[in-house]
């Protein structure tokens, strides 16, 4: 509860937050809430603490990742993860190593697919997890999770850019490198220097337990993975390579055949593989009964990654594939929701690999899909990238614009000669029939999933 | 018959540079113009063309792209009067000198007189040019600083952004338009695309409405404010 609260300061008690056994009360400063807030946190000034704490800053950290995060969402601002986590790196900026002290962390990273990949490890475990849910996978989103579950198996979701610093702090036992391409090149400037930055981040790792799970199909994340000492390599369906045309070893052309690929320097897909998805998933020499409720190609590919990671740690491959088949929707992507009558199939696609696996999953029907376009900062800046999309591929639909860049949208889809609606007004929108396929990028997507209804 | 030859997509197209084949391409047909489009990947002769586009890439591919124009007949069908947008890295390739990882002076295919430095740090963002009594629009991500030596215009002086050096963005010769305004700046403008398209088609051309003009008006609002 709220002890006190003055202009300047309040104090809270822990009859109200979740506080360490040891820890009392927090006394806040306070600062000016913006329009909305019921008051906002400036720095923590003291604790009052009883007993004697191991480790008193942690623990304090942690409490303020608690109480900070409660009162972001009380107040009904965001999903209160973000904010909460920051407040205690700064009070104890080795919160992430010392909260991952002793448990069994594992991290996924990669272009796309991390958000579904490690839910589904979550799912496949079985046990209680660890797990930043909501997306939010640089420092302080990892911070609140391990803050907010005790558990000590962890599956945290970590942004590619993070991956080298979260590697250092959390000290995984497994890390799994899902594929490289090209997306928010204004945030993350060029793709192959990512590979680079992961490749010296597990050259320099100096624990040799690491078990690295990774895509042997994508050669920008053979690159970076083989020099790791223990590699799972996995040989999975990954059809976007236009990043991996020329060799991120020599430069020179990398030939594709088939599903091999190699390079005239001798950079070459490994040949060890442990897990292979065809028509059927094999790990180990064990086949495995995938049968996913979720679509897509490329939903398979993050399946048998997850399974190989949840193989390593020794959770059983049967036991595990039955749940991650269960999974029917994550944090929204492929849901089925509701927004004025119409019935829509919620589909997540930021950058060109993305889109271009789920334009596959549409059926080639003549049915209207709709398309949500932003370009703030979560999606990068420019929305150039929608020239890598193959749009061709939706003539015979007619595509309804959204989002903040709908002119942009219709521009491309024009040039593709798509019919195009620009719909600045709801009400020019048909009546609703059959369920509608709607691909929106991350704002776009989280607007139309905060909009609409189950 | 036109012949537009994006060059190296495989290599040089890293932002949406496609895009720009595509429009041109896209304004020619809808006119009932005679045009064909095609792309020379990195294993393929540069074919005969009217136009060349050349789009923006990574270092690497960016230095691989310079040896093998400059091993091509590119360098002389260009000074022969081909002609030439390039954006980005582009840009870089057909002067003198640019930077790239690990070599500060690598050496470009010569055909303009301009060298490019790096960059104090890098320009990304939106990127708005003054060309004539016309706005281009577009968006920039690149290291470069680019000088341009006497006797080279450059395409437009800076509004918005940084082009070569917050001053001026890109050059322009009798058969070269260059932009640092990346990927489908041909796409964003309209008019630059039919004041390419009218070059080299040697035709006056007909207006023609597009979803393109919606888009360009709503960037030049955003963008001159």
């Amino acid at each position: 509860m709220l002890l006190s609260d003055t202009d300047e300061t309040a104090i809270l008690v822990s009859a109200r937050f979740t506080f360490p056994p040891n820890v009392n009360a927090l006394v806040l400063q306070k600062a000016q809430p913006p329009p909305g807030w019921a008051f906002c946190v400036f720095k923590i000034v003291s604790v009052d603490a009883m007993g004697k704490a191991t480790n008193l800053r942690d623990d304090v950290a942690s409490a303020a990742v608690r109480a900070v995060n409660r009162v972001s969402r009380m107040t009904g601002r965001g999903s209160g993860t973000v904010i909460g986590g920051r407040v205690g790196i700064k009070i104890s900026p080795d919160l992430v190593t010392s909260l991952s002290r002793g448990r069994s962390v594992l991290l996924v990273s990669g272009t796309n697919g991390k958000t579904t990949t490690t839910s589904m490890i979550v799912a496949g475990w079985g046990v209680p997890v660890t797990t930043n849910q909501t997306g939010a996978n640089m420092p302080a989103g990892h911070v609140a999770a391990l803050v907010e579950s005790t558990s000590a198996q962890v599956a945290l979701e970590t942004d590619e850019a993070w991956l080298p610093a979260t590697l250092a702090t959390t000290g995984p036992r497994v890390v799994v490198l899902l594929n490289l391409s090209r997306d928010q090149l204004d945030r993350a400037n060029e793709v192959r220097q990512m590979a680079e930055r992961w490749r010296k981040a597990l050259e320099t790792h100096d624990d040799p337990r690491l078990i690295v799970v990774a895509n042997a199909s994508d050669p920008l994340v053979v690159y970076a993975a083989e020099v790791a000492t223990n590699v799972l390599w996995c040989d999975v369906p990954t059809t976007w390579l236009a990043d991996a045309v020329s060799c991120p070893k020599c430069t020179l052309a990398i030939s594709h055949v088939g599903s091999q690929w190699h390079c005239s320097c001798g950079f070459a897909k490994p040949n060890n593989i442990t897990t292979l998805l065809g028509d059927e998933l094999v790990i180990d020499g064990v086949t495995v009964a995938l049968d996913l409720s979720m679509p897509g190609e490329f939903n398979r590919s993050n399946a048998a990654m997850a399974l190989t990671a949840l193989h390593s740690v020794d959770v059983k491959l049967d036991e595990a594939v039955v749940r991650i088949n269960a999974v029917q929707s994550v944090v929204g992507r492929f849901s089925v929701r509701r927004w004025q009558g119409h019935v829509l199939r919620l589909l997540l696609a930021k950058n060109p690999s993305g889109f271009e696996a789920m334009l596959a999953t549409i059926v080639n029907d003549e049915s209207d899909v709709w398309v949500a376009i932003n370009a703030r900062i979560a999606d990068g800046r420019d929305p150039s990238w929608l020239y890598d999309v193959p749009f061709e591929r939706l003539r015979g639909h007619r595509v309804y614009c959204f989002g903040d860049r709908r002119l942009d949208l219709a521009t491309r889809l024009d040039y593709a000669q798509v019919e195009y609606v620009i719909v600045e007004d709801h009400a020019q929108l048909p009546v609703a029939k059959d369920t509608i396929s709607l691909l929106a990028n991350y704002t776009a997507f989280s607007d139309w999933l905060e909009k609409s209804e189950p | 018959m036109t012949t537009i030859c994006v060059l190296y997509p495989d290599l040089l197209g890293t932002y949406g540079d496609g895009g720009n084949g595509l429009a041109i391409y896209e304004r020619a047909r809808r006119r009932g113009l005679d045009a064909t489009l095609v792309q020379a990947g990195l294993n393929d002769e540069v074919p005969d063309a009217h136009l060349y586009l050349l789009g923006g890439g990574e270092d690497g591919p960016q230095s691989l792209a310079t040896d093998l124009l400059r091993r091509s007949s590119f360098v002389s069908r260009v000074r022969d009067g081909a002609h030439v947008v390039a954006v980005c890295a582009g840009l870089q390739i057909l002067g003198l000198t640019f930077c790239v990882e690990g070599n500060e002076e690598f050496e470009g295919l010569g055909l303009v007189d301009v060298v490019t430095g790096r960059g104090e740090r890098r320009s990304v963002g939106e990127l708005a040019t003054r060309v004539g009594s016309q706005l281009l629009v577009g968006f920039e991500n690149h290291g470069g600083r680019t000088t341009l030596h006497a006797g080279v215009e450059p395409f437009g002086s800076v509004v918005k952004g940084r082009g070569n050096d917050a001053l001026h963005d890109g050059y322009r010769t009798k058969n070269i338009w260059a932009t640092y305004a990346h990927g489908p700046v041909l796409a964003m403008n309209p008019w630059f695309c039919d004041e390419v398209l009218a070059t080299v088609t040697g035709r006056e051309l007909e207006p023609l409405a597009s979803a393109a003009d919606l888009l360009y008006q709503e960037r030049c609002r955003v963008l001159s404010n």
